[in-house]
């Protein structure tokens, strides 16, 4: 089916959606943030400054999402011989960047009040930054090889290496002693966070998973355009 | 379905991942001294020979353990089944409090006396309203 890949049918979709895309964005964003700035309690031990958890938690799952969506394309694109899967995963990488560098930051800023240090060099922190790095690279290699065939297999290299970091990252404050603490949101059991804070957090999570779409749409529109101007109306 | 080479292509980059999780499997597995960020008091009663290296012990102050002179604050870090004796002169985090986690870093003087160097607050994963936790109580 992914033979019949035309891009002038995608390109009508990809030009035009990124308007509608955008307005559900910020009304998500300011329901978002209203509710995580202004409605929602403040914690009985961190008080106020539970509000950074509601930037820097959406921003590592979709992180840890974006890479895991990448490797699984990139994988796929190299085993089924598909260059439109690679495409969607270059165009995917900008915002999984974007969101890892919020989520380390906001977490620097968070971790100052909280554990008294900027920054500690924990299994979870760690494994984080190494993922930023990671992504760093791939976006790096997409610039400096201009060969299709090299590009793609190169990029896959690395998310292959890069995936291995994941279940390191999520289940780091399981395994070892870390500074940082465990998941509170678990699937199987209770969660550890009052439902009060919970709906800011999944309602920031829709928003950021809606700017790494615009993003995405945008960025992939462009390689789409790259093509035409080659004037290939097939890959 | 597919052709020969999808699956062998297929096959490849299984292959690739379970070699490369194993790797590092083992890897961390080796390195684990390292990768944890604190001990807990019971690993420093294991411990055969107190080495002169800065580390970190992590865990539960102990309740109504805080002791506060004018330059100095002593408590006792637990996990439960052993404890240890912290002192500690300079500024302690906001959320360092009795019955909640706990990271200091410092020398050991000898199993049951650490000096640490500097306090850090863990925080636990709960997060709650106060009107909650009070209703908890």
């Amino acid at each position: 089916m992914f033979k019949f890949f035309e891009p002038n049918k995608i390109f009508l979709i990809t030009s035009k959606a990124p308007k509608y895309v955008m307005l559900l964005f910020i009304l998500v964003l300011s329901i978002g943030l209203l509710e995580a700035l202004v409605l929602s309690p403040e914690d009985y031990k961190q008080s106020h400054s539970v509000r950074i958890m509601y930037v820097h938690v959406p921003a590592a799952w979709i992180a840890l999402g974006i890479f895991s969506s990448i490797t699984f394309l990139s994988l796929s694109g190299f085993i089924f011989k598909n260059k439109n899967f690679f495409l969607i995963a270059k165009s995917l990488a900008p915002s999984g960047l974007v969101f890892n560098i919020v989520a380390l930051v906001t977490g620097s800023i968070w971790g100052k009040p909280t554990w008294g240090t900027w920054w500690a060099w924990d299994a979870r922190i760690t494994s984080m930054l190494i993922l930023a790095m990671f992504y760093f690279l791939y976006i790096i290699a997409w610039r400096i090889y201009e060969e299709k065939e090299q590009v793609f297999k190169i990029t896959t290299l690395i998310t292959i290496f890069g995936i291995i970091n994941i279940p390191i990252i999520k289940y780091s404050v399981d395994w070892w002693n870390t500074l940082h603490q465990p998941a509170s949101i678990n699937i199987l059991s209770k969660s550890s966070i009052h439902s009060s804070m919970l709906l800011p957090l999944m309602i920031m999570t829709a928003a950021f998973a809606l700017f790494s779409l615009l993003i995405f749409l945008m960025k992939y529109n462009t390689e789409l355009i790259k093509l035409k101007n080659k004037g290939l109306d097939r890959l | 379905m597919y052709g020969p080479k999808v699956k062998l292509r297929f096959f490849f980059i299984l292959l690739i991942l379970s070699i490369l999780t194993l790797t590092v499997f083992l890897v961390l597995k080796s390195l684990e001294e390292n990768v944890v960020y604190f001990k807990s008091p019971s690993d420093v009663k294991l411990m055969t020979e107190l080495k002169n290296k800065k580390i970190r012990i992590g865990g539960m102050v102990k309740k109504n353990s805080i002791a506060m002179s004018t330059n100095e604050v002593n408590f006792i870090i637990t996990d439960f089944k052993n404890e240890i004796n912290v002192i500690y002169s300079g500024v302690v985090p906001n959320l360092f409090s009795e019955g909640k986690g706990v990271v200091a870093e410092g020398f050991l003087k000898d199993r049951n006396f650490f000096q640490a160097s500097k306090i850090l607050a863990k925080h636990d994963e709960n997060y709650m309203p106060p009107e909650v936790k009070a209703a908890l109580k």
